[in-house]
């Protein structure tokens, strides 16, 4: 298979390789959870280091954590709306952070170095269960905005102008978490391919651009998924009349 | 589980879908537990707090301004009224002097009008009292002429 010559020319990166832990009978991929214990266990360190101590005048770290959540609660509020944006800005908040801390770690921290029996370690963002994970909670969380907010009436979203939009619609929600997931797998693991084989290929320099490019689509990605899972949100909540 | 094995491996592969997904998504949402609790929850009431308070303090200080206009205009009125009732009385003290002297210069005049005519009678009347007696002397005389001639004779 044509796949299959590609994955062994590209050994040196080990493609789809995974560390895999076997509990019972199912089987995980280790070295994700790993990065993502590390980079998470750094997040909850940061932050806590963050709000010991409020004030009321904020200083070093605390200034920093409140621009971020003022920048959260701004997302939230522009695509959800002022009447519910609160109760889903903890989990916008979060799919941010976890998305842009996990990438970043991903791109900034040189996990090469770690050996492991199999697979190597990376953002866990460049790994398709993660990406589908949090696609997944996004639909779940709009289909319940909905509903809890709307009841049945949510379902009139489906035949919103007309009824002939409601294929379309339906289509929608699995179209939703496919392009969420595979938008952020893709382009996370696309960065790490092209910064590793640049890195196999010309090891000085040359690759830094690249790099700093992947910070920036890092960044960007981390965006773009937060803001469209809080705009699949508004638009389920959304009162049309 | 599902396992897409699209790469043709038996295991592995860039779209190995396992047990990974379901424990991904437990962890995320206990991590949007963490957070919200650590995080968003107290960074949030610090921030709308301070919001509350500054938002207060900025009302407070249009209240004030406003109630500091208000004086302005208020003192501004007094100022001008007590302006225009200096500017009164000052002017009728003026007229005031001014009927003040003209009648005292009319008094004046008037008194020495009347001492003026006064004299004028008191020389008038001894005119003509020099003057009888001057006729009564001249008769005198004459007569006493008269007396004289015929009596030579």
């Amino acid at each position: 298979m044509f796949f299959n010559s590609l994955l062994t020319n590209f050994a040196a990166l080990e493609v789809g390789q995974h560390l895999y832990w076997q509990i019972g009978n199912i089987r995980l991929h280790g070295q994700v959870f790993l990065t993502s214990w590390i980079l998470l266990g750094a997040l909850l360190v940061f932050i806590s280091l963050g709000t010991k101590k409020m004030e009321n005048d904020p200083k070093g770290l605390q200034n920093l954590l409140e621009f971020l959540w003022d920048y959260i609660r701004d997302l939230a509020r522009t695509q959800i709306g002022e009447k519910v944006y609160r109760d889903w800005m903890p989990f916008i908040g979060t799919l941010f952070l976890f998305v842009f801390v996990s990438n970043w770690g991903g791109a900034l921290i040189p996990w090469r170095l770690i050996k492991l029996p199999s697979g190597e370690l990376g953002a866990p963002t460049a790994d398709i269960n993660t990406t589908i994970a949090l696609a997944l909670l996004v639909s779940l969380s709009y289909f319940y905005a909905g509903l809890s907010n709307k009841g049945w009436r949510y379902f009139e979203y489906y035949v919103h102008p007309t009824p002939i939009m409601l294929p379309f619609k339906i289509l929608e929600d699995f179209t939703k978490p496919l392009s969420l997931s595979f938008r952020l797998f893709g382009n996370i693991l696309a960065d790490e391919l092209v910064v590793g084989v640049l890195v196999f290929l010309v090891p000085l320099i040359l690759p830094i651009p690249v790099m700093f490019l992947g910070l920036f689509t890092s960044a960007i990605q981390a965006l773009i998924f937060a803001t469209l899972a809080a705009y699949y949100i508004g638009e389920a909540v959304e009162e049309h009349h | 589980m599902l396992a897409f094995n699209f790469f043709g491996a038996t295991e592995g592969g860039l779209f190995d879908i396992n047990a990974t997904l379901p424990l991904m998504a437990i962890q995320v949402v206990a991590l949007t537990y963490i957070l919200n609790s650590l995080f968003f929850k107290p960074v949030g009431n610090v921030v709308e707090k301070r919001e509350k308070f500054v938002s207060n303090n900025i009302i407070e200080a249009k209240n004030k301004l406003s109630e500091v206009e208000k004086l302005e205009a208020d003192l501004l009125t007094q100022l001008q009224s007590a302006r225009t009732e200096a500017q009164r009385i000052v002017s009728e003290a003026e007229d005031e002097s001014d009927k003040l002297y003209k009648e005292a210069l009319e008094l004046a005049n008037n008194e020495a009008n009347a001492s003026k005519e006064k004299a004028r009678l008191e020389i008038e009347s001894q005119t003509s009292a020099a003057r009888d007696q001057l006729s009564k002397q001249a008769d005198d005389l004459s007569e006493l002429i008269v007396n004289r001639l015929i009596l030579e004779k």
